[in-house]
């Protein structure tokens, strides 16, 4: 009973409640008895401590109360984005437009697929076949025509000579000097170099080096008229992996273009003479020249990997420079070869710079008896 | 000015408890924490959750005199927010990246510790009245949550006058005080 007395005066004391006499005693006592002070001390922290609990969860509930509030009014919504709110009032404003839209524009696909199906002419294989047959004719008439032509004006055909290689080469010097591969020429007794014009143009070696596979050949022809420069020039270090390249050579009797990138700096078998390019290349590609986008000759196409597609080896053209200083050292004989260090057609559309190129890259055809 | 000035008024009627006030402050920032919390994998419910906790922070501040805001109110519980969540997701283990920031932050490190302690003492609280059990736990609670008059507790709970009911009273609060006590630590 004591306890609940003290209680309740120590509360009565903390709430303010008690009367003068009350207080003065009470106060008396506290200084008297320290367990008393320690209790009201303690009581009011009780007090304090359970009043702030209260709060706090009469607030936290308020809390609750508020939002649910505004999710009634609609002021807070939960549960959906305003980006997809969005969307979807969207949708549900041009729905209506949208499926007009759609149709129409179904029918309209219908409607002119089935124009294009009754306009279109009803392909015949006959006729393409015939049409064939024409061209073949046409073909046969022309090569004819050519050949009694070139019996007439071809002196410069050797006789009783057969053609065994054909390659590519280009010129490294206006003056008429050709890079090819070793390989086109070897054990030739005639090279005939053709522009792609068609003019043939006697050469002859004027440097092999075969464990290069590299060829200097000198066109000695009168009708030649030399280049007082070439549009591209000739790199001294290799080029990086990824460039862009491009070639142009004679696989048939045409000039031929193609593309691809550097593929690997290394040649088959680690080879470090020549370097990897992706390129479609065919007989006849041998010894023409390996752009990059710059018009800077980087390689001079050799070989291809039989067993794998789009592996083509190059050699790179600083061997080319290789070859032209043993030309200068063995044979004196050569005016001075001035390989082009610059190239004109830098920065220029592709079309234009194969323009500039083509006159400078020639068919080559060895003889043998 | 006048911003400043209306966000003083807010403040002050939050620290009375004014349901318009609160209100008000919620509408004004629930959006942009519920679209921080979105963004960054958190569902509707953390959202709702981060943010009424982040107002008690600020309710619990306010409250004390001492505290001043020296930012806006949006800033404060954005800040708050942002911690908060932070910390969730790492508990969570789901903290992958950077938490992406939208608004400015202010050090609300503090605040946020004073709050951790007061939660504890909420806790032990809830503890004491939860195992205190019938009638006292409803006794105390109309007595010291509700503030309701002892006359009336006398009568809702079936005391024939105030005296007994006051004299119950006493013998639950002793034992209340026991119980907090016996995990509170006064010295901390």
């Amino acid at each position: 009973m004591d306890d609940i007395l003290l209680l309740d005066t120590t509360e009565r004391y903390l709430n303010g409640e008690l009367s003068a006499g009350e207080k003065a005693a009470f106060e008396q006592l506290r200084q008297t008895n320290s367990d008393v002070d320690q209790m009201v001390v303690e009581h009011s922290m009780f007090i304090h401590q359970i009043s702030e609990y209260a709060q706090n969860r009469d607030y936290k509930h308020q809390l609750h109360e508020i939002h649910n509030h505004l999710l009634e009014t609609g002021e807070l919504n939960e549960g959906q984005l305003t980006t997809s709110g969005k969307v979807a009032q969207m949708w549900n404003k041009y729905r209506r437009v949208t499926s007009i839209a759609a149709t129409i524009a179904g029918v309209t696909a219908l409607f002119i697929s089935g124009l294009v199906t009754y306009f279109t002419p009803v392909s015949n294989k006959k006729e393409i076949v015939q049409l064939n047959r024409k061209i073949e004719q046409v073909m046969h008439n022309v090569r004819v025509q050519g050949n009694q032509l070139n019996n007439v004006l071809q002196p410069k055909v050797p006789v009783n000579e057969v053609a065994t290689k054909g390659g590519t080469s280009f010129l490294v010097d206006g003056k008429g000097y050709l890079v090819t591969n070793a390989h086109v020429v070897a054990d030739a007794s005639t090279i005939l170099v053709q522009n792609n014009k068609g003019q043939e143009f006697k050469a002859s070696i004027a440097l092999i080096d075969n464990d290069k596979d590299l060829a200097i050949l000198k066109i000695n022809d009168e009708d030649y008229k030399p280049l007082t420069s070439l549009p591209y020039s000739i790199r001294k270090n290799s080029a990086d992996l990824g460039e862009q390249v491009f070639t142009l050579g004679y696989p048939r009797d045409e000039i031929v273009y193609n593309e691809g990138y550097m593929s690997a700096k290394t040649g088959f078998n680690g080879d470090t003479i020549s370097c990897q390019i992706a390129v479609s290349a065919n007989p006849g590609n041998s010894g023409g020249p390996v752009f990059n986008k710059n018009g800077d000759v980087i390689g001079i196409l050799s070989t291809a990997q039989i067993k794998a597609q789009g592996v083509v080896f190059a050699i790179k053209s600083k061997n080319v420079f290789h070859a032209i200083d043993d030309l200068k050292k063995t044979d004196t004989a050569y005016p001075r070869i001035k390989v082009p260090s610059t190239s004109r057609l830098k920065g220029m559309d592709r079309v234009q710079q194969i323009k500039q190129i083509q006159d400078c890259v020639f068919m080559v055809k060895s003889f043998t008896k | 000015m006048k911003a400043e000035f209306s966000e003083q008024v807010l403040l002050k009627g939050l620290a009375k408890n004014d349901a318009k006030a609160i209100e008000t402050i919620y509408k004004n920032n629930f959006n942009m924490v519920q679209s921080f919390v979105l963004n960054n994998n958190g569902s509707y419910d953390d959202a709702r959750d981060i943010f009424q906790e982040a107002m008690i922070v600020l309710y619990e501040n306010v409250k004390s005199e001492k505290f001043v805001l020296t930012c806006q109110i949006k800033t404060y519980l954005y800040s708050i927010c942002r911690r908060l969540w932070l910390k969730r997701l790492q508990y969570a283990n789901r903290f992958t990246t950077q938490v992406e920031s939208l608004e400015e932050t202010v050090p609300i490190e503090e605040d946020l510790e004073h709050q951790e302690k007061r939660n504890l003492d909420f806790a032990i609280m809830e503890r004491a009245l939860g195992s205190l059990g019938e009638p006292c736990k409803s006794l105390l609670e109309a007595y010291y949550l509700q503030k309701k008059d002892m006359t009336d507790i006398a009568s809702i709970f079936g005391y024939t006058n105030a005296d007994n009911a006051k004299n119950q009273k006493y013998k639950c609060l002793i034992r209340l005080k026991k119980l907090f006590f016996s995990q509170y630590n006064i010295g901390e």
